[in-house]
C-alpha cells in the first residue's frame, strides 16, 4: 500500500493553475524531499494531501483513504505555520490540544523534552523565539505518532545549530519507520535528509529521482570566459548566454572537460572563471527547458 | 514494499476519537483562549452593567417598580446576550478564518462539528457570564423580582432568543474579514437593540415605531423573555417572528459557510 497517492491532480485558483496534472506516489518508510522555488505549487500539493483542499481534477489518497475524511487523518502529522500558533495558549497546552485528537499521543513532557522545549512548557507561544516556534511546529506534527508527516519548509529561517537539531529529529522519526514528505527551497536541506527528490515548478513535476540522480542534474558548474568565438553550442554546454561585454556564461555538468576542450581547441580566451551554479541557476536550467527532463510527469 | 518497516503507530486506529471527547477538547481550549484576553470578557459584562447603573438604578419610578425593573433587567440581559453572540461569532469567526492556525486545526483528525459545537457552547458560556452582573445588580439595587422557576425559564428563553443572533453572527463572520465584520456587527446590533425595546421599553415608543419594532427579532425575544419573567403576555406574533428570523439567518449562515469553503477549500 502506498502512503500517499496523487493521481493526475490539477488545482486552479481563479485563472492561476497551481498544479497541472501532477502525479506522485510515496511508499511506506520513504523520505521524499520536494524542491521548488516559491509559488511552485508545493504548499498547494501538501494542502491537498492533508485534506484542506480538494483537487479540481484527479484523486488524492492518503493511507488508503480520502484525506478529506477526518478518520483518515489520524495517521497524518503536519506542521502549522509557526506564525500561526495561538499566542495566548501555553506551549504545553498547544501540545495537549493537538495531541488530544489522537488515540495514543506522545506524552507532552516527553515530546517537549525531545525538542528541548521543557523549560518553555508554561510559556505562552507568543513569547517564543522564531527558532523555538519552528521546533514546536515540528513537534506538533509528531505528537500523534503519525504514520506519515508533511513538513512544509521545516527549517526556514533557522540558524545552523537549530537546523541540525531539527534534522536529527526528522531522521530519528524516519528511522523509526515513519514516512516523510518535506518541502524546501533549500537544496542543502533536501540533500541532508531526502533519499528521493521531486522537483516541482509552475505546478508541474519536473523531475522525480533519487537524490544522486537529481544532484547530478542540478550539480551544474558555471564557466564564464571572455572570447570572440561562440562557445554556447559546444558539446557539454547545457546552456549558455552572451553578456554584453563579450563574456560568455556557460552552464555545464563537467567544467573540467569543457576547460580541457577549450584549451586544446586553441581558441583565444581570457578571464576564465568557474564556480558552482546556485540552486536558482540549477532550477532555471531545469525549468527553462521546454522539453521536460526525463522522469518529469511521472 | 515488503521491506517497509513497521510504521510508528503499531495498530492503525480505525477512526477518529469520540466526537464528545473532541468537542470537550475544543471547548476547553476555546474557553482558555477567550479567557486569556480578559478585556474581551470584561467588556461584554461591563457595558450592560453600566447601562443598568446609569439608566435604570437612578430612576426610582423604574427601579422601585417591580414590573418595570424586571423589564429593564430583561431588556439589558437580552442585549448582553445578543451582543455577545454577534461579537463572538461575527468577529470571532472572521478572526479565526484569518489565522494561519485555522487550516492546521482543520487538518487535525476531527470533523467540523466538534469545533462548531464547542464554539456555540463557548459563546453560550460567556453570554451567561454577561448575565451574572445584571442579575446581581437587579437583585441588589432594584425592585426586580423573579421566582427561581421564572429565572430558569428566563435563561432558557434567552438562550433560545440568542440562536438567531448566533446564526447572524456566523453569517457575518463567514462572509467578511475581521476588519469589515466589526463595524457591520455594530451597525446591526445597536439599531436592532433600540428598535427592539432593549434600552427603552416599547411602551414609550410612538405607535409607528411600536409596529416596526414587532417585526424585529430583538423585540420578539424581549417580549418572550418578559413574559417568562413577569407573566405579562407577549404579542401574538412573537414566536413566529423569532422563528422566521431564525430560518432566515440559518439560510444566510449556511450560504456564507459554503461560499467560504468554496473560495478557500474546494
Amino acid at each position: 500500500m502506498t502512503v500517499i497517492t496523487v493521481d493526475g491532480v490539477t488545482r486552479r485558483f481563479g485563472d492561476v493553475t497551481a498544479l497541472d496534472d501532477v502525479s506522485l506516489d510515496v511508499a511506506p518508510g520513504e523520505l521524499v524531499g520536494m524542491l521548488g522555488p516559491n509559488g511552485a505549487g508545493k504548499t498547494t500539493l501538501l494542502s491537498l494531501i492533508s485534506g484542506q483542499r480538494r483537487p479540481d481534477v484527479g484523486t488524492v489518497r492518503l493511507l488508503g483513504g480520502d484525506p478529506r475524511d477526518a478518520a483518515t487523518r489520524v495517521g497524518l502529522g503536519i506542521t502549522p505555520q509557526e506564525t500561526g500558533l495561538p499566542p495566548t495558549l501555553r506551549v504545553g497546552e498547544v501540545v495537549d490540544f493537538v495531541g488530544g485528537h489522537f488515540p495514543d499521543p506522545v506524552p507532552t513532557a516527553e515530546l517537549l523534552e525531545q525538542f528541548g522545549l521543557t523549560d518553555k512548557t508554561r510559556k505562552q507561544t507568543g513569547s517564543l523565539s522564531g527558532g523555538q516556534k519552528r521546533r514546536l511546529a515540528v513537534a506538533l506534527s509528531l505528537v500523534g505518532r503519525p504514520r506519515v508527516v508533511l513538513l512544509d519548509e521545516p527549517t526556514t529561517g533557522l540558524d545552523v545549530t537549530a537546523r541540525q537539531a531539527l534534522w536529527d529529529a526528522i531522521r530519528q522519526y524516519h528511522a523509526g519507520g515513519g514516512t516523510v514528505l518535506l518541502t524546501s527551497h533549500y537544496l542543502e536541506e533536501v540533500q541532508a535528509l531526502a533519499e528521493r527528490v521531486v522537483v516541482i515548478d509552475h505546478g508541474v513535476v519536473r523531475a522525480d529521482d533519487s537524490l544522486d540522480g537529481i544532484l547530478s542534474r542540478v550539480g551544474l558548474r558555471r564557466v564564464s570566459v571572455r572570447t570572440t568565438t561562440d562557445l554556447t553550442s559546444w558539446s557539454g554546454v547545457s546552456r549558455g548566454e552572451h553578456r554584453g561585454d563579450g563574456v560568455q556564461q556557460l552552464y555545464t555538468p563537467d567544467a573540467d572537460a569543457l576547460v580541457r576542450a577549450l584549451v586544446t581547441s586553441g581558441v583565444e580566451f581570457s578571464d576564465l572563471q568557474i564556480r558552482g551554479a546556485s540552486l536558482e541557476e540549477a532550477f532555471a536550467e531545469m525549468v527553462a527547458d521546454d522539453n521536460p527532463l526525463e522522469g518529469a510527469g511521472r | 514494499m515488503t521491506t517497509a518497516p513497521a510504521a510508528p503507530t503499531q495498530a492503525p486506529p480505525s477512526g477518529t476519537l469520540n466526537p464528545v471527547v473532541l468537542t470537550w477538547l475544543h471547548l476547553k481550549f476555546q474557553f482558555l483562549e477567550t479567557v486569556r484576553i480578559p478585556i474581551a470578557v470584561l467588556g461584554n459584562m461591563l457595558f450592560p452593567s453600566l447601562a443598568m447603573f446609569f439608566f435604570v438604578v437612578p430612576q426610582s419610578q423604574v427601579a422601585q417598580n417591580p414590573l418595570a425593573a424586571t423589564m429593564a433587567v430583561a431588556g439589558l440581559s437580552l442585549f448582553a446576550v445578543c451582543s455577545a453572540s454577534l461579537f463572538t461569532y461575527g468577529l470571532g469567526v472572521a478572526e479565526d478564518r484569518q489565522l494561519p492556525f485555522d487550516p492546521f486545526v482543520r487538518s487535525l483528525p476531527a470533523g467540523p462539528a466538534p469545533r462548531m459545537i464547542a464554539r456555540i457552547l463557548n459563546g453560550a458560556i460567556f453570554a451567561l457570564f454577561g448575565l451574572v452582573p445584571l442579575i446581581v445588580i437587579g437583585w441588589l439595587f432594584t425592585a426586580a423580582s423573579v421566582t427561581l422557576l421564572e429565572l430558569l425559564t428566563g435563561i432558557g428563553v434567552i438562550l433560545a432568543a440568542s440562536v438567531p443572533f448566533v446564526l447572524l453572527g456566523m453569517a457575518v463572520g463567514y462572509s467578511l474579514s475581521a476588519k469589515a465584520a466589526l463595524p457591520v456587527v455594530q451597525v446591526v446590533l445597536f439599531p436592532l437593540a433600540f428598535a427592539g425595546g432593549l434600552f427603552l421599553p416599547p411602551m414609550m415608543f410612538p405607535s409607528w415605531l411600536d409596529t416596526l419594532s414587532q417585526v424585529t427579532p430583538t423585540r420578539a425575544g424581549r417580549d418572550l423573555l418578559v413574559q417568562a419573567l413577569t407573566g405579562a403576555d407577549a404579542y401574538a406574533w412573537a414566536w413566529p417572528v423569532l422563528l422566521g428570523w431564525t430560518a432566515v439567518f440559518t439560510t444566510l449562515a449556511v450560504v456564507a459557510y459554503r461560499r467560504d469553503e468554496g473560495r478557500r477549500f474546494r
